[in-house]
C-alpha cells in the first residue's frame, strides 16, 4: 500500500521533470529546427538525469513491498 | 555441423569456424558438468512459506509468479503443460567446504521449496525460491532455517547461459561484419555488414565524437561500442519469450559490473584539470573549495551508481509490466480479459523495444559524457 503510494509519488515528479524538458524542447526546436538534433540529444540526457531519479524512488518501492 | 541442444529446440547454425569452435566449448563445458545426481530424499521444511491459501477461497496472486519470471533461475523453463513443467537444465556447480561440487539442476526435479534434497559427496543440497543450500549433516527429515547454509554458487544460472549465448551473437555478427569489410575494402555494405555500420557510424558520430571529442574518441570507442551492443542485444534478447526472457539486463549484479566498468575507465584516464576540479575547485573561494570536495568525491560514485539503477529498474520494470497485465487474465479469471490484456502486453512490448535501444543509447551516452568530462582539456584556467 505505500509502496504503491511511494511509486506512484516519485512517478508525478518524474512526469513534472520529464513534461518540462519536452514542452522546452518543442519550444526551441519550433524557433530554431536547424538545431533539432543537437536539442533532441540534450532533451534525452535531461530526461534520463530525470527518469533515473524517479526511478530510484520506484526501486525503493519495490524493495517494500 | 549444427550443435543442437535438447532436441532441435536452440539450434545454432554458424559458418564461421571460429564461432563454432568458441560455442562448441562453451557448450562442451555445459555438457562436462552434467554428472546428474542420484538418488533424492524426500524432506519437508518446517516453514513452508509458499503454502497454498488455508481459506477455500482462492484468490490469485500474481506477484510471486512475475518476480520468478524477473528473476534468474537455476533451469531455463519453457512451459507448464498437464501438471508437468517443460525446462532445459542448467548446471549447477556449487564451492563447499569439501571442494566443488556439481550436477544438473533436472535433479531437483522442479523442486522449488525444498522438498528434495540432492545427495552428491555426502552433502545434501536443496532449492529453495530459486537458491540453493546446503543442508547440515544433522538436519533432521523436518528441517527448520538453522540447519541450512549457503554454499558459494558458482552455477551456470539462466542469465549467465543467456549471456553466454548472446556473446556467441555477438561474435558471430562481429566477426562477419568485421570479415566483410576485411575481404572487400571499403566499399558499400552488403548484408549484415549494412546493418551495422549505420549503427556503428551511430555510436562513431553522434555519442563517442560528440562528448568525447575529436581528438581523444578513438581510444575509447571499442568499450563505447561493446557496451551499446552488449546492452541493446541483451535487452532485446529479453524480450522474446522462451528463447530469450532472461531478464540479463535487468538484473542488478549484470548492470553493478557495467557501470563499474565505466567508473574504472573514466577515473583511469581523468587528467589532471578532471581531479583538480574534484579535490580544489578552481575559481572558488577557500571556504567553498572545502565545502565542495566531499559532495564532488560523492559524485564520481553516484554517476556509474545511477547508471546502474538506470538500466536494471528501466529493464525490469518493463517486464513487470509486460507480465502484470498478462496476470490480469488469471487474476479475473476470464479469457474475455484477453481481450483487453494481450493487445495492452503487445503494446507495451513493442514500447520495450524502443526501450531497450534508449537505454543501451543512454547508457553508452552518459559513459561516453563522463569519459568526456575526465578528458577534457581547460584552455582557459
Amino acid at each position: 500500500m505505500y509502496a504503491a503510494i511511494g511509486a506512484g509519488l516519485s512517478v508525478i515528479g518524474a512526469g513534472i521533470g520529464i513534461g518540462r524538458i519536452g514542452g522546452s524542447a518543442m519550444d526551441a526546436i519550433a524557433r530554431q529546427p536547424e538545431a533539432t538534433a543537437k536539442i533532441q540529444t540534450v532533451m534525452i540526457i535531461a530526461a534520463a538525469l530525470v527518469e533515473g531519479v524517479a526511478l530510484f524512488g520506484v526501486v525503493v518501492s519495490l524493495m517494500g513491498l | 555441423m549444427q550443435p543442437i541442444l535438447r532436441g532441435g529446440k536452440l539450434r545454432l547454425m554458424l559458418k564461421n569456424n571460429f564461432i563454432k569452435t568458441l560455442v562448441f566449448s562453451i557448450l562442451s563445458l555445459i555438457f562436462v558438468c552434467s554428472t546428474q545426481a542420484q538418488d533424492y530424499v524426500e524432506i519437508t521444511p518446517k516453514h513452508d512459506e509458499n503454502h497454498k491459501t488455508e481459506s477455500g477461497d482462492e484468490k490469485y496472486d500474481p506477484i510471486p509468479a512475475i518476480m520468478s519470471h524477473v528473476a534468474d533461475a537455476h533451469d531455463w523453463h519453457f512451459f507448464d503443460y498437464n501438471e508437468h513443467s517443460y525446462s532445459m537444465p542448467l548446471p549447477v556447480i556449487l564451492w563447499t567446504e569439501k571442494g566443488l561440487v556439481t550436477f544438473m539442476s533436472s535433479a531437483f526435479h522442479h523442486d522449488n521449496l525444498g522438498h528434495h534434497a540432492v545427495e552428491k559427496n555426502g552433502m545434501r543440497f536443496i532449492k529453495f525460491n530459486d537458491r540453493i543450500y546446503q543442508l547440515k549433516d544433522n538436519a533432521p527429515v523436518e528441517y527448520d532455517i538453522e540447519y541450512v547454509t549457503k554454499p558459494l554458487d558458482l552455477s551456470i544460472t539462466k542469465n549467465i547461459f543467456a549471456m553466454l549465448m548472446s556473446v556467441a551473437l555477438l561474435f558471430f555478427v562481429f566477426l562477419k561484419t568485421a570479415n566483410f569489410y576485411k575481404k572487400n575494402g571499403a566499399v558499400a555494405p552488403k548484408g549484415i555488414a549494412s546493418f551495422m555500420e549505420a549503427l556503428i557510424v551511430f555510436v562513431r558520430d553522434d555519442i563517442a565524437r560528440v562528448n568525447i571529442g575529436e581528438k581523444k574518441y578513438m581510444k575509447f570507442m571499442p568499450y563505447l561500442l561493446t557496451i551499446f551492443f552488449f546492452i541493446w542485444f541483451n535487452n532485446m534478447l529479453g524480450l522474446i519469450p522462451w528463447i530469450g526472457g532472461a531478464n540479463l539486463t535487468g538484473n542488478i549484479a549484470v548492470t553493478l559490473v557495467l557501470s563499474a566498468f565505466t567508473l574504472v575507465i573514466t577515473n583511469i584516464n581523468g587528467n589532471k584539470a578532471y581531479w583538480g576540479h574534484i579535490f580544489w575547485m578552481p575559481g572558488a573561494p577557500a571556504p567553498v573549495k572545502i565545502l565542495l570536495l566531499p559532495i564532488e568525491l560523492v559524485g564520481v560514485l553516484t554517476k556509474p551508481f545511477a547508471l546502474m539503477i538506470r538500466l536494471f529498474a528501466n529493464i525490469t520494470a518493463g517486464h513487470i509490466v509486460v507480465l502484470s497485465l498478462i496476470s490480469l487474465i488469471f487474476i479475473f479469471k476470464s479469457i474475455a480479459m484477453s481481450a483487453v490484456a494481450v493487445p495492452f502486453a503487445l503494446f507495451i512490448s513493442v514500447l520495450e523495444l524502443l526501450v531497450a535501444f534508449l537505454q543501451a543509447y543512454v547508457f553508452t551516452l552518459l559513459s561516453a559524457l563522463f569519459i568526456g568530462t575526465a578528458v577534457a582539456e581547460h584552455e582557459h584556467h
